[in-house]
């Protein structure tokens, strides 16, 4: 490989691994590689909130030390941009919000300790909606982040910082979360892979929460492989989190080669027919093209499979998230950490002056719904119905998986939507109505470019597997990329 | 509060939204009570078709993936510096939050 390739920055986690070892190149080429192009185009972008040129440089040198030794692991040297919602031990952590404007933390994250255990090389913390609440990054408490394919629109969110990093080539591959599509809806703005993880794979520890019957960490990617051996470093129990399952983690890439033969593909007719806010045709035209292509290759498509509950995946979301993110965020009070009023007339004064300033409106409606929801007299009518709801959800996933390996669906109803389009709270909500249901049943899904909509932007394929079945969706979108050139396109910035 | 209409439709007065806004130690100007009665209601609007849903014999499900709670052995480990957590107090005495007065 040439040493000029560490400046690719398209680069695969895979080729840039491989490059490392034969030694056509060193960390330090990479990393410094990667923050000259977040120093030529992040003033566009705006993926990162904060950079850390020094610290990148410094473990980058610590991991060509290792690969030296012959220590290295899949991801040693490699550069990765971490979702500002994951704290960092002294590293500023705000999960775009004001109220954490100067929080810096006095402990890592599950996620990020493996990540650096495994020797992969942090750039910074990535831009996002304010607490991880919202489809766009324009909640940010500091700036909105722009589609690097056009950056008057949106990345999505609320991992738009780091799905944009990924698709500027700022990082090779990046963190983020997904409560209600977090990952997968801006992975497919952005035209990059995202993938959540079964709910309990990943540990939480150090994960500002938001809603924690649905939160769960995964990865940003060029490839399905990528984001396999990204999982692969993050996954397994961890005793700091007693919501992380106590399950063997199996090998991500096992059955990548495995190819599409035998897959039975479900395809809920719910996932394909017109939605409340509009399914763009182009969206529609690029899935039957997938579907084409996988029953060209081996696998059986089911289209008249049917998941009915699927379009009380977002009723029910919004009454959970909310109810569960107004109990979480109770604890911003001004008085631990923070951001903090001091100057009022009694501790109240100053905890509803510290809150008044600190939040944004998307945080403090949902925690006035959830607060609402939660409350005396509706608790029952709205949470506890939400919760049955959601088990009628479950069962029929159940159902469809006693008889399909995957299911196919768009993972959103349209592309990348221009900055400041969407104004109307609810129609912003309608956004996540395809990646919702698999949150709810606490499933896997993917993310995968696989074609383009208006005005040339990126278009998503979503695979969901059951529970705790990743090496499946890694397997079916990996073999869908060696159809297909979409993943390798880039935008030009 | 407020029930749902026949047509599904929420209504919150204003009062409402404040008392919501107390409970949650929400500080809020008459503007943002205005707009957030409205957005409120029209979110929960969306919300009613959950009413509908026939649930009598359904139990309810907490989380997707029937975890249970792992649980660590009882062994006492190192917890964090007092000083390190300390720093991020936006106002300290000693080892101590400060703040004003609770009772009067």
């Amino acid at each position: 490989m040439p040493a000029s390739a560490a400046a690719d920055p398209w680069i695969t986690l895979d080729a840039a691994a491989a490059g490392l070892r034969d030694g056509s190149f060193s960390s330090r080429d990479l990393t410094q590689a990667s923050l000259d192009r977040i120093a030529a185009v992040d003033d566009q972008v705006k993926a990162f909130i904060t950079v850390t040129g020094e610290e990148a440089l410094a473990a980058a040198d610590a991991a060509d030390e290792a690969l030296r030794a012959g220590a290295a692991g899949p991801l040693t040297g490699i550069p990765v941009a971490i979702k500002d919602v994951l704290v960092t031990e002294g590293v500023r952590t705000t999960a775009g919000s004001r109220m954490l404007e100067n929080y810096i933390p006095v402990y890592e994250a599950t996620a990020v300790g493996r990540l650096r255990a495994a020797g992969g090389v942090s750039v910074g913390k990535t831009n996002m909606d304010e607490f991880a609440m919202g489809s766009s990054t324009e909640h940010s408490g500091f700036f909105p982040t722009g589609n690097p394919w056009d950056v008057g629109r949106v990345p999505g969110g609320s991992s738009g910082g780091s799905a944009a990093a990924v698709a500027a080539g700022e990082a090779i591959v990046s963190l983020g979360s997904d409560t209600g599509g977090s990952i997968r809806q801006p992975g497919a703005f952005c035209g990059v892979v995202g993938m959540k993880p079964t709910y309990g794979r990943v540990s939480r520890y150090g994960l500002i929460a938001f809603a924690s019957s649905l939160d769960q960490v995964g990865p940003f990617a060029r490839t399905a492989g990528d984001a396999a051996t990204l999982l692969q470093a993050i996954a397994g129990p961890d005793e700091n989190d007693s919501t992380c399952a106590d399950l063997p983690v199996p090998d991500f890439k096992a059955d990548l080669d495995k190819g599409l033969d035998g897959l039975r593909v479900a395809a809920p007719r719910e996932f394909f027919e017109e939605v409340e806010g509009g399914l763009e045709p182009e969206v529609t035209a690029a899935l039957e093209t997938v579907l084409d292509a996988l029953a060209a290759n081996g696998a059986t498509i089911d289209r008249d499979a049917s998941i009915p509950t699927a379009r009380t995946a977002l009723p029910v979301y919004y009454v959970i998230a909310p109810s569960e993110c107004s109990a979480n965020l109770a604890r911003f009070d001004g008085v631990k950490y923070g951001f903090s009023h001091l100057d009022g007339n009694s501790m109240w004064d100053n905890m509803e002056k510290t809150r008044q300033h600190g939040f944004g409106d998307e945080v403090k409606r949902r925690i006035l719904l959830g607060t609402y929801t939660l409350s005396a007299g509706y608790y029952d009518a709205y949470y506890l119905q939400a919760q049955k709801v959601r088990t009628l959800i479950r069962r029929e996933f159940d159902g469809i998986f006693a008889n399909a390996d995957l299911v196919v669906a768009p993972t959103t109803p349209t592309v990348a939507f221009g900055q400041g389009a969407v104004t109307d709270p609810y129609q912003m909500y309608l956004n996540d109505v395809f990646t919702i249901p698999a949150n709810i049943a606490g499933l896997p899904g993917i993310s995968v470019p696989c074609g383009v909509g208006t005005d040339g932007m990126p278009v998503g394929l979503q695979l969901i597997a059951d529970r705790w079945q990743e090496p499946l969706l890694f397997r079916a979108a990996h073999a869908y990329e060696k159809l297909t050139d979409w993943h390798t396109r880039h935008p030009e910035l | 509060m407020s029930d749902p209409t026949a047509d599904g439709s929420v209504e919150f007065a204003a009062d409402e939204v404040r008392h919501l806004a107390a409970l949650a130690r929400l500080g809020m100007t008459d503007a943002e009570v205005e707009k957030f009665r409205e957005e409120l209601a029209s979110i929960l609007a969306h919300c009613q078709v959950l009413a509908g849903i026939e649930t009598a014999e359904v139990e309810p499900t907490a989380n997707g993936a029937d975890l249970l709670n792992v649980v660590a052995d009882d062994v006492s480990r190192p917890s964090l510096d007092v000083e390190d957590v300390m720093r991020n107090a936006p106002d300290r005495e000693e080892n101590y939050f400060r703040v004003r007065a609770v009772l009067e």
